[in-house]
């Protein structure tokens, strides 16, 4: 065992020395003169060609290597690679972003997504592995015995794997459309096929070994920017440790800036703005008559006079792209209203925890603090993709000890996250607000051109406010090199790294879904007998259907990152979290118990998703059927209902009938200690 | 199903529950209280913040340390017993 893991770690680090070289000749080129754009595919070639170098390197036509990597992944790299399989984009780009807008009630997703490790390593690693199967849908149909249970289980992690999937893909889609300038659709397929090249060949084996070699790359490209830009502030390269004193620095520079009183001007005429839109929505329809008309009258004046033709094109286009109908108008108008609202309201302070004006305010956002720590945690516990990884350690002890290894590289990102965002504040704080708008430096052009910044001189003093500047989440860390001012190097770097993030994550989870398909539909329920070889040939073409799916989906734009992710992970919870703790830990835990909890659960989560977010959905000829949320709840933490419904009905149900016979000897033998290893 | 619960259950499954009311009051009972514990400073950061970006990370990592040796000490425990058993 020893003289092999020592050769994996020397091949990792001679991997590691290859990239830095590889980063540190891209430097030097740049340096003389290398144009920024050939940084970028130097980046997206070099690092795709390594990816798929150890997909190729990996393949195998062995199912045990297939589903679960041949169960010889050593704790430390099954610690690696859960960490780039649990790392997302959205823990890459979204979090810090996240945070960054929203101060301390971004740290919830911190909290959550560490917090869960614990349940994963008190509740499930360990009995997981005991059981030692392929699939999370086999360790529920094998604990509750029977094919339905099985085919909720499969309904489930597919559904929650696809949503989490696409997110991922979506950000592939930002990243080559900013850093090689493709076009973002093009984006999106291109990393399908990135996507592809690991997972198809090898499956879990290839998956496992590129997500080591993805997780060196991701957390060295996080946390170079922001230990440069922590030395350049404080003259200390460890952003983690020093930048209490930066975040001391930025709140007195929040005192000043948000009671000046042009900031409070532009709130002011924000806020007017919204009432202007909430006037017009309430005379619709005649609102949009009379601005078509109006803008009629004005193009008509402009012809009889002889005015520029570029103003009358200009007018004709703004007439072309007014609504269409009323119902159109309203969307856009509410949604024009809703971000003027959000500008109007005054900043919130970074740390200040549970920001509101009233207690009743407060209270409500300490509330969905809370609940959303309890969807992302019990989430983590119950995401087929990151359970599965417990599968693939040689034995229990060493599936204990990698839940250790993936939380510890897991947290080196998640304790840089809150430091970054508080570091890309202070920059835009002290060398971005208050500039003249003609002299705003180049990436924010870049950025508005692809829609996530947005600046608009509201007031028309010709200076930038901070309520004029829009900055979507996701793109603070794609952006803070060059909101530093550091070499393009940089940010070629930490689109790679991003790009690493986002691939590793969707490999994993494209292969939860081909093996839910494959493994738990097609051979264990409809053809049993199948051979192995059919069986591996049906996995990989489902890999490619699905895949090609989620992409189609992401293409469309769906919504931002992060909330796709934390739709996802209340999803899983709600489903499986009940249906495997109560599996291990209770005896008397039936299958109708089992079924009823995880419909219950997924269905309460489901409708309140869809309740809250899709007022409008015309595939299904639902309309307006927003509802108001309860207990002031978001919908990212909807888990919360679903979980605590799963709870009680997995329970009461299982009392109503009877107990399980085979439930004591599963038990046992899944509760039993070690089998002693032989050393 | 008569058979008394193995003592290697019964030691997991206790060790088990106290870290598990250990990590709740860690996640929910110290981050209700967010808001007051911003008020005391902790290493030039408001507590209530430094907890939710390190402190409860760190503790996080510690109670999985601590399982960890625990079950290693239980396993080792449950060798032996075997061993004596024949």
């Amino acid at each position: 065992m020893l003289p092999s893991l020592s050769r994996l770690q020397r091949y990792y680090l001679v991997y590691t020395g290859v990239f830095l070289l590889f980063i540190a000749g891209l430097a030097a080129l740049e340096q003389n003169g290398m144009p920024p754009r050939w940084v970028g595919y130097a980046f997206l070639v070099f690092t795709i060609t390594m990816y798929a170098t150890i997909g190729v390197l990996s393949r195998t036509s062995d199912v045990s290597e297939y589903y679960v990597a041949g169960r010889r992944v050593p704790a430390f790299f099954n610690g690696m690679a859960t960490g780039a399989d649990w790392m997302s984009a959205a823990s890459f780009m979204g979090l810090a972003g996240t945070l960054y807008l929203s101060g301390f009630q971004g740290l919830a997703y911190v909290i959550g997504w560490t917090g869960g490790f614990v349940l994963v390593a008190l509740l499930l690693a360990p009995y997981l592995r005991r059981f030692g199967q392929f699939t999370i849908p086999d360790f529920l149909s094998a604990r509750y015995g029977g094919n339905f249970i099985r085919l909720v289980a499969v309904g489930a992690a597919i559904l929650a794997s696809f949503v989490y999937v696409v997110a991922q893909i979506y950000g592939v889609g930002v990243i080559t459309s900013r850093f090689v300038s493709l076009q973002f659709e093009i984006g999106v397929f291109v990393g399908l096929a990135g996507i592809l090249v690991c997972s198809f060949l090898g499956g879990m084996r290839a998956v496992t070994w590129t997500q080591v070699a993805q997780y060196l790359i991701l957390i060295v490209a996080y946390i170079t920017p922001v230990a440069i830009l922590s030395y350049n502030v404080t003259g200390v390269a460890i952003p983690q440790v020093v930048y209490g004193q930066v975040l001391a620095q930025v709140s007195q520079l929040e005192k000043t800036l948000f009671d000046s009183p042009v900031e409070a001007e532009v709130r002011q005429l924000y806020r007017e703005r919204a009432d202007r839109y909430a006037e017009k929505i309430m005379q619709l329809p005649v609102s949009l008559t009379h601005e078509r008309e109006q803008l009629a009258n004005q193009i008509n004046e402009l012809k009889a006079s002889d005015a520029q033709m570029r103003e009358i094109v200009a007018l004709e286009r703004q007439r072309r792209e007014l609504p269409h109908d009323p119902e159109q108008a309203r969307v856009r108008w509410e949604n024009a209203m809703y971000s003027a609202v959000d500008r109007s309201k005054p900043p919130v302070h970074h740390a200040e925890a549970f920001p509101g004006e009233t207690p009743e305010a407060q209270q409500a956002q300490r509330l969905n603090f809370l609940a959303l720590i309890f969807c992302l945690t019990v989430g983590t516990a119950a995401l087929p993709h990151v359970l599965m990884r417990y599968y693939t350690t040689p034995s229990v002890a060493q599936a204990r000890e990698s839940v250790f290894w993936s939380l510890l590289f897991i947290m080196v990102l998640y304790i840089t996250a809150p430091a970054y965002a508080v570091f890309a504040k202070h920059e835009v704080f002290t060398n971005l607000i208050g500039i003249p708008i003609t002299k705003l430096p180049g990436w924010v052009a870049a950025w508005s051109k692809i829609g996530l910044v947005g600046i608009e001189d509201i007031n028309g003093d010709g200076l930038l406010q901070l309520a004029e500047l829009s900055l979507n989440p996701d793109v603070i860390v794609l952006a803070t090199p060059e909101i530093a001012g550091m070499p393009y190097v940089v940010s070629g770097l930490v689109a790679a790294g991003a790009l690493a993030a986002a691939l590793s994550t969707a490999d994993g989870l494209l292969l939860t879904i081909t093996s839910a398909l494959s493994h738990d539909v097609y051979y264990r329920i409809f053809r049993p007998d199948a051979s192995t070889q059919f069986r591996l040939v049906i996995s990989k073409s489902l890999l490619l259907v699905v895949a090609i799916m989620a992409a189609t989906v992401a293409a469309q734009k769906p919504g931002t990152i992060l909330s796709m992710v934390a739709w996802a992970f209340s999803i899983a919870g709600s489903a499986f979290f009940p249906a495997l703790v109560l599996g291990i830990f209770w005896m008397r835990a039936t299958k109708a118990g089992a079924i009823a909890g995880m419909l219950v659960g997924l269905s309460i989560t489901l409708y309140y998703i869809l309740r809250l977010e899709f007022s409008n959905l015309s595939w299904l000829g639902l309309q307006g059927q927003a509802m108001e949320p309860w207990f002031h709840l978001q919908s990212t933490s909807a888990g919360v209902f679903g979980v605590l419904a799963g709870f009680v009905t997995h329970i009461v149900v299982s009392l109503l009938t009877p107990p399980s016979p085979e439930a004591a000897s599963f038990l046992a033998r899944i509760r039993r200690g070690h089998d002693r290893e032989v050393s | 199903m008569l058979q008394e619960t193995p003592v290697y259950w019964r030691k997991t499954r206790r060790l088990t529950i106290i870290l598990l009311l250990l990590w709740l009051v860690l996640t929910f009972g110290v981050n209700w209280f967010a808001r007051e514990l911003n008020q005391l400073d902790f290493l030039g950061f408001p507590l209530g913040f430094y907890m939710g970006a390190q402190g409860a990370l760190l503790l996080y990592l510690a109670i999985i340390v601590y399982y960890n040796r625990k079950m290693r000490a239980l396993d080792a425990e449950q060798d032996n017993a075997r061993d004596e058993g024949g």
